[in-house]
């Protein structure tokens, strides 16, 4: 390159970042340069120019590197970026089952560390409940095709149930659980049989509706659902109607370590609450690996990539919709029930439409469709914010932005690959097609 | 009956907020498909800079009043339509033909980052600001019950009225228009006879998003109190009215929002006010069961 | 068309009678009967926009036709179906009519064997008891899709692509992708097969090879093909049957003998002028067969 194209080339680059800046300063302009605060009551403002500076400053070199590392130093950026992506991917796909095996080990060995404590115990429940929910969400998103915003409607579905029903009729929790996935699957194709025909786009907005009407009806609806207050004292789950945890047991039902002749200890709770959800989250994982290899998993996978070919084809689109709908549904519907007997109480805060956010953001961030996709996603974005805890107001900010990034750079998330369901060849010379 | 005018004339007022929302959504999805879902995130920027915009102009002293909303409505159109330039330019032009729910995503991850950018920003708590029209026209009374139109109704409905007139003349007269039309019905043939397809659908952002603006400042003035949140619901609601109408229909999006801001305004009348929210969604819900294209919608016709 | 000659015979497999289809004022197809056969190829030939595709969103369900009769005479279950009446996705499932599309749609990001079990979708439905049976992994479902997977082999052997069968569909050149869909169809067992411009974008020794293809589905499937084409010379070599339409009008009928000598679609093909010359290669299409 002669010093003269490189002058041009300076010059535009400077140029470009002196627009973008330009640019991100009149965006700060109005937002970010005037503070608004009360004064007794009385709204004023105060300037902060000095913020719209950073910005622009900011932008002008941020832009600037952008560009000259996409010139320079990685002429194909993306591209490499991508490639690294696809070859973590590509090591973790060949050693697939012992990687599988050796996190399975770890995560049933983990309580029984001297790592284990009430606090990473309560850390881990929380990420397992939202892998689990991850999961059921893959089904419907990932898998279908079908954009579900309103998914934490059917978790509010599915703790509620269980709060109303373990606190008004005294029923156990091992009822409970599968009557909170009926329910919530029944709200699936309710809702679903009427919005499945229609485009992909309206389902959006119509679950994002629907999610809204329920926490509404939950906070307004205050003889049945105790409106914002919540229902507080659900009861917890019992060991399978053998033994209770308590120091003492009651209902009739013998202390936990009794029953197995250990130490009383305040973990065996938190312990069973571990278990409980990594089984949960860990069926609807078998669950879906399964029936990914059935017609109707097959189906919604060809449903995704083209509904008119599927019609062509003799594949009844709404009813096949519907049954991923309320398949995920119903696992979000025993989420909610767990929810609701760890926490003991449940109000319309814990499902707002940030949840169903989170969710959805777990399943496209890990890679629509995969499932050790939701685990990594699970892990740093419901984690990460617990560690940064004092940047908690900049945590949605950054979410948001992720979700954004991610887009842009690998729409199709950071682990997309897809394995064939069936094949008919075994030997991997085959397969180059498939690589390719 | 009087009950009822006044139902009316409020739910007009509304109306004409959720119409001048949901063009920026119709035109959006006429243009490229896609549900533009930080739309309503823009409209609560669109807000934020008018009632800055009011602030400023109080703290550099007292200015004629029409000035200053003239003033606000300006500053508000213009930094509004920058932010919805930038959004469209940064989270979904990558995006162009991408897989389907790629755009829909970015949306949805740029609605999220601009609400809490503004609350980072301008913090969590409500902002309340001093009514700056008041008054209005006693129009009838009966039995102590009296119907009024405040100034600041008739200052919406006419200003909604003068922007709706503008721009549809802007869509059907102007080559600008003709070019958004053309790239609705073909991109590439667009491309093709040498219309300029990427400033075209800039320009579509631009002009959703100073409507949205409009709207902005408008419940800045009819409320008083703003948040950060306020862009979720009337997004919501907007979209809603933009589908009622028939998605991709601009008069459609007018009469949709029109609709919408008189259910809102009878049910909270006649009916609980809790509920509001829910009555616009139902609708929505049985609108797309029974009648998909909307009331003004054309119907697509598949092409296989 | 007084003369019997050129009339058609055969046991009858779609009607379609009074077909008329608009799209608001505009007449895509006016009054259109005609009646393919079974175990023959019925050619369905005009020029550009005359429309023939609609004629296939009508058969298979695509579109509601405005008016008239589409029947379906199921040679196996001796039953009727009036194709209009039907919803589009039991168009293939119970009268047994697939079809394959002119811009090619297949499960991309699914390989090639997966896109032929989906065309299976509805026996294998039965087959895993809804998915309880798949579910909980019995023989009876492991056997069915052995079947399924055998029946995908045969045809994947058929069009040449064994050897592809785990590719990623989007991954297969142009061609194969157009046999492959063909492949793909013929898995849902039917009856009628509607293929619309199955050569577009083929080279000539493909084309050959397609030619072939639909001889053979012909002769041993023993089904009704009914075919879209431009491409002259493959239609009158392969078709027993060819109905030609022009702004949505039949104006010619017959054996592929009759309608290249038919004024009218000469008219049709080459404008009003009916003394001028037809040009060399026209010509030569034309009457490829006779020579």
């Amino acid at each position: 390159m002669s010093v003269q194209n490189q002058k041009l080339d300076m010059l535009s680059l400077l140029k470009e970042s002196g627009l973008a800046a330009l640019i991100a300063a009149a965006l700060a302009l109005p937002l970010a340069g005037f503070k608004t605060f009360d004064v007794n009551g009385t709204l004023t403002a105060e300037t902060r120019f000095n913020w719209v500076l950073v910005a622009a400053v900011v932008v002008f070199f941020g832009r600037m590197a952008i560009s000259i590392g996409q010139k320079t130093f990685f002429p194909s950026m993306g591209q490499a970026a991508g490639g690294a992506a696809g070859s973590i991917g590509d090591v973790i796909n060949q050693n697939r089952t012992l990687l599988l095996c050796l996190l399975l080990a770890a995560v049933i060995i983990f309580p029984f560390t001297p790592m284990a404590n009430r606090h990473s115990l309560d850390l881990a429940v929380y990420v397992l409940i939202y892998v689990m929910l991850g999961w059921g969400l893959n089904i419907v998103v990932g898998l279908a095709g079908l954009l579900d915003l309103g998914y934490v409607a059917f978790y509010a579905v599915g703790a509620y149930s269980y709060a109303l029903l373990a606190t008004t009729y005294d029923l156990s929790f091992w009822i409970c659980l599968p009557l909170a996935g009926i329910f919530a699957a029944s709200f699936g194709i309710i809702l679903g049989f009427p919005v499945l025909r229609l485009r992909g786009d309206y389902l959006a907005i119509v679950t994002l509706g629907f999610g809204e009407i329920i926490r509404v009806v939950l906070l307004n609806w205050y003889e049945f659902t105790g409106g914002p207050d919540g229902i507080s004292s659900i009861p917890k789950p019992t060991f399978f109607g053998l033994a209770e945890f308590s120091r003492s047991g009651s209902d009739g039902l013998p202390p936990f370590h009794e029953l197995f002749g250990i130490e009383y200890s305040s973990l065996h709770k938190f312990m069973f609450f571990y278990f409980l959800i990594l089984a949960l989250a860990l069926v609807t994982n078998l669950f879906t690996l399964r029936i990914r290899k059935l017609p109707v998993g097959r189906a919604w996978e060809a449903l995704r990539e083209d509904e008119t070919a599927c019609r062509s084809l003799g594949i009844n689109p709404t009813n096949t919709k519907l049954s991923a709908f309320a398949i995920g549904a119903m696992f979000a519907g025993f989420a909610g029930s767990f929810f609701a007997t760890r926490q003991g109480f449940i109000s319309p805060e814990s499902f707002t439409f940030i949840e169903s956010a989170i969710i959805l953001a777990i399943v496209v961030l890990g890679g629509m469709g995969s499932q050790v996709g939701v685990v990594l996603a699970s892990i740093v974005l419901v984690l990460g914010p617990e560690i940064f805890r004092e940047l908690a107001e900049y945590r949605m900010l950054a979410f948001g932005g992720l979700m954004v990034l991610v887009m842009v750079w690998k729409p199709k998330g950071l682990m997309s690959k897809r394995n064939p369901t069936v094949l008919m060849h075994n030997d991997t010379n085959a397969k180059q097609g498939a690589a390719k | 009956m009087e009950y009822f005018t006044q139902q009316l004339i409020n739910g007009v007022t509304l109306g004409s907020i959720y119409g001048l929302i949901a063009i920026g959504y119709t035109m959006v999805y006429g243009i490229i498909g896609m549900i533009n879902f930080a739309h309503g995130e823009i409209y609560m920027i669109g807000a934020f800079v008018s009632m800055i915009t009011f602030l400023v102009l109080t703290l550099v002293g007292g200015i004629w009043l029409p000035l200053a909303l003239l003033a606000a409505l300006i500053m508000a159109m213009l930094f509004t339509s920058i932010w919805g330039w930038t959004v469209e330019r940064m989270a979904y032009r990558p995006l162009r033909g991408s897989f389907r729910l790629a755009p829909l995503i970015s949306a949805i991850g740029m609605s999220i980052f601009l609400q809490n950018l503004v609350q980072v920003l301008q913090g969590a708590r409500v902002k309340p600001l001093q009514p700056l029209i008041s008054g209005g026209f006693e129009i009838m009374e009966k039995d102590g019950f009296t119907v009024t139109i405040s100034y600041l109704q008739i200052f919406i409905i006419v200003l909604t009225i003068v922007l709706m007139t503008i721009f549809t003349l802007l869509i059907n007269k102007t080559s600008l228009g003709r070019a958004q039309r053309a790239t609705e019905q073909d991109r590439t043939m667009a491309a093709l006879i040498g219309v300029n397809v990427d400033r075209t659908i800039s320009t579509t952002f631009v002009m959703g998003a100073a409507l949205a603006a409009v709207a902005g400042l408008m419940v800045t003035l009819y409320y008083g109190v703003i948040d950060f949140y306020i862009g979720f619901l009337a997004g919501m609601k907007a979209f809603t009215a933009a589908v009622l109408g028939g998605i991709g229909s601009i008069p459609g999006a007018m009469l949709g929002g029109l609709l919408i801001g008189l259910i809102e305004a009878f049910w909270s009348g006649y009916f609980t006010i809790e509920y509001k929210d829910v009555a616009a969604f139902s609708i929505l819900v049985l609108v797309l069961i029974f009648r998909p294209t909307g009331l003004l919608g054309k119907p697509e016709i598949e092409k296989v | 068309m007084s003369d019997q000659s050129h009339e058609v015979s055969g046991v009858p497999l779609l009607e379609v009678e009074h077909l008329t289809m608009r799209f608001g004022g505009l007449v895509a197809i006016g009054d259109l009967s005609f009646t393919a056969m079974r175990e023959q190829i019925t050619a369905l030939i005009g020029p550009n926009g005359a429309g023939k595709t609609t004629v296939f969103n009508c058969l298979t369900g695509f579109y509601k036709p405005t008016e008239g009769r589409l029947t379906l005479h199921h040679p196996v279950k001796q039953e009727q179906y009036y194709l209009e009446q039907m919803d589009g996705f039991r168009i293939p499932q119970v009268a047994g009519v697939a079809r394959t599309f002119q811009n090619i749609r297949l499960f991309g990001n699914m390989t090639v064997l997966e896109n032929l079990l989906v065309a299976q979708h509805n026996k294998l439905m039965v087959e895993s008891g809804f998915s309880v049976f798949g579910l909980l992994g019995l023989k009876k479902y492991r056997k069915a899709e052995a079947e399924a997977i055998e029946l995908a082999k045969y045809w994947l052997d058929r069009v040449g692509l064994y050897d592809k069968a785990d590719w990623n569909s989007s991954n297969l050149p142009y061609g194969d992708q157009r046999r492959l869909e063909i492949a793909r169809a013929m898995c849902t067992r039917p009856q009628a097969l509607c293929l619309d411009e199955p050569a577009a974008g083929l080279n000539p020794k493909e084309t050959l090879e397609m030619n072939e293809l639909f001889h053979f589905i012909k002769e041993e499937e023993k089904i009704g093909l009914l075919l879209i084409e431009h491409d002259m010379s493959m239609v009158m070599e392969v078709s027993d049957h060819v109905v030609v339409i022009d702004y949505g009008r039949k104006i010619s009928d017959g054996t592929p003998d009759h309608v290249k000598n038919d004024p009218a679609v000469i008219r049709a093909y080459l404008g009003e002028e009916e003394d001028e010359e037809l040009p060399p290669e026209v010509a030569q299409d034309f009457e490829g067969e006779n020579a």
